[in-house]
């Protein structure tokens, strides 16, 4: 089954709503606070197949990263279905209408969905190797002995062998996120999303994180990187999607996409990125 | 050296109160220490009624003297039938007002894990609560831990105040012996200094802790 669906986004919609704070005044009067909505999302599909490299291109605050969130439910939508694996993600559907699952139930969903943030989030009172076991603690009930033969080779895995009982106060950027990479991946999900996994590190540590993204997709993980290294993105994705405020504009192969985009705003990214010429 | 020799020899007499002290102090700051945290929870919940009565809590003890409190729950409760016995009712009074005061050391301290983690330990399939008690509660415990000591030492010192609802602790010990023997001076300093001996290597302890939380942060 080669084109087997694991994330199947159709027609997200996605709107952020900022209330200003009631003031007394605003009490006092009576007068309705604000609120400023922004549709972030307005109206996504993306399909992605086992196995396949996504990378999602995308100018600042286009709505990458809220899309990525979205998936495994870091954020609610308005309208829309997302499945991983077949599963609708956060919602039932009972007459067309999404309703709000129980918590409980988006935690089950979220173990098969991989997720590495742009600043890595580890648990600062574990270790590396104590950061990879307590998800297969907590959540998977493992025992400690089992959880540390997955825990371990994952470790090792990313290079980090010999770091195992540092805490992530003693670990370098880089380090942190091949550790953050290393939790996620233990957990055996469906899919990895990143976000932006390498933006927040000195540029001479980025080579080594995105030596391990690679390692990763050549073992044939499906995966989703928002990233802005254009020259990764090219080298390992096997499909292209580049967003603007809230759609997707274009799609396709790098060998297309990176010599002959057709839209406007993807022809615009890459002339600011170098790629063509401007 | 008459009021040295004096002071020493009142030290026997003062120590038979130590374990009545460590009664009160262990057992209140156990009481603070649950109270304080479901008080905490209760602050941040998402329940706006949890949050009304947590505050509401909040207020009237922070609002009132402990001693009125203390005083409260020995002498007026009795009235709606409610008989408690000097020591459990200093352990009550002390718990209920110290609670207060976790509380807030609590709720900071799990407001101050970033919100990054808690993230994480949804996308990894925790469960908001798991993420509450597995993720974010330990590591505000280890913030805690300076605060917490903190206000430990403190109600050992507070423990004197249960001396006007009959609890025979330091003061009110010293008390009946001056009103036997008159050695006023002698009698005080000697209280004044055991306090000293019980709190000095707390306050240590204390500070041992802080430097072991900011280094594991
Ligand atoms: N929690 C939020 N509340 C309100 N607005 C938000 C929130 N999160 C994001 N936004 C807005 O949504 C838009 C899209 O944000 P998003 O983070 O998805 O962009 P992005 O494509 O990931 O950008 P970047 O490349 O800078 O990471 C931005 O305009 C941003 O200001
Ligand atoms: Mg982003």
């Amino acid at each position: 089954m080669a084109d087997e669906t694991i994330i199947d986004v159709r027609d997200v919609h996605k709107t952020f709503i900022s209330e200003t704070k009631r003031t007394l005044w605003s009490k006092l009067t009576g007068r309705p606070h604000v609120e400023k909505r922004v549709e972030v999302l307005k109206g996504v599909d993306l399909v992605v197949h086992r196995g396949e490299t996504i990378a999602i291109l995308g100018s600042s605050g286009s709505g990458k990263s809220t899309l990525l969130r979205c998936i495994n439910k870091l954020e609610t939508i308005e309208a829309g279905r997302i499945y991983v694996n077949g599963h609708l993600i956060g919602y039932e559907e009972r007459d067309g209408e999404l309703i709000a699952e129980k918590a409980s139930i988006t935690a089950q969903k979220r173990t098969d969905i991989g997720f590495v943030f742009q600043h890595f989030n580890l648990f600062l009172n574990k270790t590396a190797l104590g950061n990879v076991m307590a998800p297969l603690r907590d959540v998977k009930k493992l025992s400690a002995a089992e959880a540390r033969n997955i825990a371990v080779p994952n470790l090792e895995m990313v290079g980090l062998a010999d770091k195992m009982e540092n805490y992530p106060s003693k670990l370098s950027g880089g380090q942190k996120q091949r550790v953050a990479i290393a939790r996620a991946l233990a957990m055996e999900p469906s899919v990895m999303l990143f976000d932006e996994p390498t933006s927040a590190l000195d540029p001479e540590l980025v080579g080594e994180v995105l030596a391990v993204i690679k390692k990763i997709a050549q073992q044939g993980t499906t995966m989703v990187i928002v990233t802005h290294e254009m020259q990764f993105a090219r080298d390992i994705a096997d499909r292209i999607v580049v967003m603007d405020q809230g759609v997707i504009v274009e799609e396709g192969p790098p060998s297309r996409i990176f010599t002959t985009p057709e839209h406007p705003k993807t022809r615009a990214l890459l002339s600011r990125s170098g790629i063509l010429p401007g | 050296m008459d009021f040295i020799n004096n002071t020493l020899a009142v030290f026997p007499a003062l120590l038979v109160a130590v374990p009545v002290v460590v009664q009160l102090a262990l057992g209140a700051m156990l009481l603070a220490l649950v109270l304080g945290l479901l008080i905490a929870l209760a602050r941040i919940s998402s329940i706006k009624i949890l949050r009304g009565v947590a505050t509401f809590y909040l207020e009237v003890i922070r609002g009132t003297p402990l001693l009125v409190q203390l005083v409260y729950i020995f002498f007026v409760l009795p009235s709606i039938g409610v008989e408690i016995e000097p020591v459990p009712a200093g352990i009550l009074g002390l718990g209920l007002n110290y609670a207060a005061y976790l509380s807030e050391v609590f709720r900071s301290a799990i407001l101050s894990v970033e919100h990054g983690q808690t993230e994480a330990a949804l996308s990894l399939g925790y469960t908001p609560s798991k993420t509450l008690w597995k993720v974010v509660i330990p590591q505000s415990f280890v913030v805690s831990m300076g605060p917490i000591g903190n206000y430990f030492i403190a109600m050992i010192k507070d423990t004197a105040l249960t001396s006007v609802i009959a609890v025979t602790e330091i003061l009110k010990t010293a008390n009946i012996l001056n009103s036997q023997t008159f050695q006023t001076t002698a009698i005080y300093t000697a209280a004044a200094i055991l306090y000293l001996i019980i709190s000095l290597p707390l306050s240590r302890v204390v500070v041992v802790l802080e430097r072991k939380a900011r280094a594991s942060g």
